[in-house]
């Protein structure tokens, strides 16, 4: 492909905690969140003076799992630097981090292209590095009278991914970075719903022009927002014959803008050189050890293969671990029954309603889904009544309240379809010629909206329980009575 | 028997920053032994402040691995010892809360950084005591005391809760009156710590013997050359007379790589302490900044008023050194220099067993004497080699030098601390 001449260049740098049990230099859990500030704080993570790093084996491990999946050469011998600048965050002054010798380089990962096909993202580098502490502005950052610093959070470990400038829309780094998520949540080293594990810097141009770095940006969503408005900001400086000067500039959520960061901000000269208290890593042999599990381009073919998942559907079930961990659990008592309708609802309907509710799929009941799919299998209540019951126990789960099944929800709102003979559709067809003269003249005359707007009316007055076929041959046969 | 023991030294020397009157101890090789413990080293409810201002108030909440292994042994933890502001000089000068004084003549500098540690050993306060090591500061007071000190093997001793100067070069060491009480002290604080990662697994159970017939001894022609007093080279050459009256064999040799030895050291240990040095900001401990400024400014108020000129200018040389573009020139050049110092040491160290000279080129300094900074770099030039490859090497008095006492220097292979401790040993029974 030809790049245009106003062709859209993107890399990223995605920070994401790895989800171990301690932190990368010390023997303080990660599991802070819940917890008051500063209660997983040790000399070492605090950087007290005289404590020294020991690293963590295990972040290490995790790390060469996410090379290995991102098809990166793990180096003979990589090592820990020292990253130096000032901020109240920073406990030691400088974060250990890795510079010119990282854990692995130069690998990849596929993506679906916007033009559809599939296509490869190459990855720069991967390495590890700490996070630093955190701090709570007491009112506005500038004008505030003061700051909190919160030491939990720092010395966790993080990786680094950073990707060559390979991707050519805003929708192309999302979709880089949903992939990413989703490989290192089936790598079991990333959880994707804790606050805060994941941040993104991304390098935007315009062909031919200077880039621009885009920081702060730490939602899966901030990071198409940001781009977006970042083309569409350079495009207007072009447009007007502006130039764009090479920045760093940061993505304030809120607002969906980004704004250029000081200037002094840019001068940061961080004196690397290499951590002392650390030896070199050499774990290139720890590589063939590894036994990758299934990833997620295999387990869309899978599903394609398995559940006769269209491509879509099996693209967006596997996209995230814990939606095709679902599906799968919800299909395994009748897979071959279940997955056509499985797929469908899940991947069309729930995660509509949750992102709706801004809810996860933890707080789905597998069992009380699966009851629902195995009714709509079924055929006793209608796809809409079955939208009402994912809504009412969505909205139980919500609000907290007692937790019914399906069949109890069906039962509680009488949503099983109307038969034929019990006289409730008839009732309510012979309601609705009588309301509508109109539509029975139509009809008459052979206009065939008219048979569906009586549908339509039908359907209000029995909310929507009445099975679409059974109204449609009852509405058939009382309309051919009246001509009669 | 565990117990407490009581306290009061008059010292008349300065040599302690904090005494503890009455000090607790447990059972074991150390039973109720005083130690004294330089102010660098992390001690759980007493003071920690490496002779700066900037510390003033800081009571570590953790003990040093090397602390909790004294206290193990039976030790009893004494007091904190004064030296040069965070281990940055060769005099103990450097301390925010005063000099040092040389128990052999108050009128002399007890040599540095842990001058404290020398002088209370020395003036038989405490029959031993830790002294850190980064490019002599235990062997130099050692010799200007007339003491003995050991600066181990890098890694054979945990630098856990040690406050860092200069991580790659600097090790804990023992100081004490005799070689026996310097072994015995190594057998308490060295082996493995897993808080460590450059520790080694090298337990240390030595007794000290006397024997060296047939060892052989590399005398570097650089020990002996220009700025070596006379006095002092004279000493030390009668003390190698004496080992070779004990079997021992003398070869000469030289160390070419000492001509970049002292850059090569001044610009790793500047680097690196600019980064360890940079969290003392006020923030989370010693004196924070009074003042409604923003957090920057208040940061470099702290920093400003809080260090002392030897280690403010040792950050600024250190911040120079590895500031973009100039990283190669220096940081990456020193790194080589040290190399050539290690391949030169390795190239000796195949044909003889030890190497012998003076520790420190003159006698003790007068107060004031060295008042230009570069001057007093100069006399760390037959210290800092050992530190620049990693090797043991230990001080022995041997003598003196216008009645002022002279340090007989042996270094050796990495790892044989316990040779170079039995080769100090035989010479201090011989003459002795």
């Amino acid at each position: 492909m030809v790049d245009a001449e106003d062709q859209v260049i993107v890399g990223l740098e995605v920070h994401c905690q790895l989800d171990t049990q301690s932190k990368l230099f010390c023997g303080c859990s990660t599991d802070y969140r819940s917890d008051g500030a500063n209660t997983h704080v040790c000399p070492i993570c605090l950087g007290l003076p005289g404590a020294m790093p020991a690293l963590n084996r295990k972040a290490i491990q995790y790390a060469m799992r996410v090379a290995k999946a991102l098809n990166c050469e793990v180096l003979e011998e990589s090592e820990f630097s020292r990253k130096n600048y000032f901020y109240p965050d920073l406990d030691k002054a400088y974060q250990i981090t890795q510079y010119d010798k990282p854990l692995a380089e130069g690998g990849y990962l596929e993506i679906e292209s916007d033009e559809g096909g599939e296509k490869r993202v190459r990855i720069t580098r991967v390495h590890v590095e700490e996070d630093p502490g955190r701090l709570v502005h007491m009112g506005n950052s500038e004008r505030g009278k003061y700051s909190l610093v919160d030491y939990n959070r720092a010395g966790i470990p993080l990786i680094e991914i950073v990707s060559e400038p390979d991707m050519r829309s805003p929708k192309e780094a999302r979709k880089f970075l949903n992939k990413l998520r989703a490989t290192l949540e089936y790598l079991s080293v990333f959880d994707s719903e804790k606050e805060g594990s994941l941040r993104v810097d991304a390098n935007i141009s315009i062909k031919g022009n200077e880039r621009v770095e885009v920081k702060n940006i730490t939602s899966y969503k901030g990071v198409e927002k940001a781009l977006t408005f970042e083309v569409t900001r350079q495009k207007n400086l072009i447009r007007r014959g502006q130039r764009i000067e090479r920045e760093t500039r940061h993505f304030l959520e809120a607002r969906g803008v980004t704004q250029s960061a000081r200037s002094k901000e840019q001068e940061h000269d961080y004196r690397y050189f290499p951590e002392p208290d650390l030896r070199p890593l050499r774990v290139k042999s720890w590589v063939e050890d590894i036994v990758l599990p299934e990833l997620p381009d295999a387990r869309r073919e899978r599903f394609m293969a398995e559940y006769g998942c269209s491509l879509n559907h099996a693209r967006t079930l596997t996209g995230e671990l814990r939606l095709a961990n679902f599906f799968e659990q919800v299909v395994a008592s009748d897979r071959i029954g279940l997955s056509p309708l499985a797929s469908t609802w899940i991947a069309d309907t729930l995660i509509g309603e949750l992102n709706y509710r801004d809810m996860s799929l933890d707080a789905v009941d597998v069992a009380g889904f699966t009851g629902l799919i195995a009714i709509l299998k079924a055929g006793t209540i209608t796809d809409k009544s079955g939208v009402e019951v994912l809504r009412v126990m969505l909205d139980q789960r919500h609000k907290g309240e007692a937790i019914e099944t399906a069949a109890g929800i069906v039962k509680r709102l009488n949503l099983a379809k109307t038969a034929g003979d019990d006289g409730v559709i008839t009732a309510a067809i012979a309601e609705a010629i009588s309301e509508n003269p109109k539509a029975l003249e139509d009809y008459k005359n052979g206009k065939a909206g008219a048979l569906n707007f009586l549908v339509g009316q039908v359907m209000k007055k029995t909310r929507g329980k009445a099975d679409p076929g059974e109204l449609n041959r009852l509405l058939t046969e009382a309309l051919a009575s009246r001509e009669a | 028997m565990a117990g407490q023991i009581t306290f009061e030294p008059d010292d008349r020397y300065n040599a302690f920053l904090t005494t503890c009157r009455h000090a607790t101890h447990g059972t074991g090789k150390l039973a109720g032994v005083a130690v004294a413990v330089k102010d660098n080293i992390s001690t759980t409810g007493i003071e920690t402040t490496c002779a700066s201002k900037i510390l003033k108030g800081y009571i570590p909440p953790y003990d040093a691995h090397v602390v909790g292994l004294l206290k193990a042994s039976g030790a009893a933890v004494v007091g904190k010892t004064n030296m040069d502001e965070f281990g940055m000089g060769t005099t103990t000068e450097n301390s925010a809360f005063g000099p040092t004084l040389n128990p052999c003549d108050t009128g002399r500098v007890p040599g540095g950084s842990s001058g404290g540690s020398a002088a209370a050993v020395a003036a038989g306060m405490v029959r031993m005591a830790l002294g850190t090591d980064t490019g002599g500061s235990i062997r130099c007071p050692a010799a200007f005391c007339g003491i003995v000190g050991l600066k181990p093997t890098y890694g054979r001793v945990s630098r856990f809760g040690l406050i860092a100067y200069a991580n790659s070069l600097e090790q804990i060491g023992p100081m004490g009156k005799t070689v026996t009480d310097v072994s015995d002290l190594m057998g308490v604080i060295a082996g493995y710590d897993r808080h460590d990662s450059t520790s080694r697994d090298k337990p240390y159970s030595h007794s000290p013997s006397a024997e060296i017939r047939g060892l052989r001894i590399g005398i570097p022609q650089e020990y002996f050359g220009a700025g070596v007093d006379a006095g002092v080279a004279g000493a030390v050459k009668a003390a190698i007379g004496k080992l070779e009256e004990l079997g021992a064999v003398t070869v000469p040799c030289s160390i070419p790589s000492m001509e970049y030895a002292l850059a090569a050291y001044y610009v790793t240990c500047t680097c690196e302490a600019s980064s360890n040095l940079a969290r003392f900001d006020g923030v989370r401990y010693g004196p924070a900044a009074d003042t409604k400024k923003s957090w920057h400014d208040a940061y470099q108020e702290v920093r400003r008023d809080g260090f002392g000129a030897e280690v403010r200018r040792r950050i600024m040389l250190g911040t120079f050194a590895l500031s973009s573009g100039y990283y190669g020139k220096y940081y990456a050049k020193a790194q080589v220099a040290r190399e050539n110092v290690r391949a030169d040491f390795s190239r000796i160290f195949a044909d003889v067993d030890v190497i012998a000279g003076p520790t420190m080129p003159t006698i003790a300094f007068r107060l004031k004497e060295k008042s230009d900074p570069l001057s007093m770099y100069l006399a760390d030039i037959l210290t800092v080699p050992a530190n620049l490859a990693g090797i043991p090497a230990i001080s022995v008095p041997c003598g003196r030098s216008e009645g002022m006492p002279v340090g007989l220097q042996i270094m050796g292979r990495p790892n044989e601390d316990e040779r170079v401790i039995d080769v100090a040993f035989a010479y201090e029974q011989a003459v002795n």
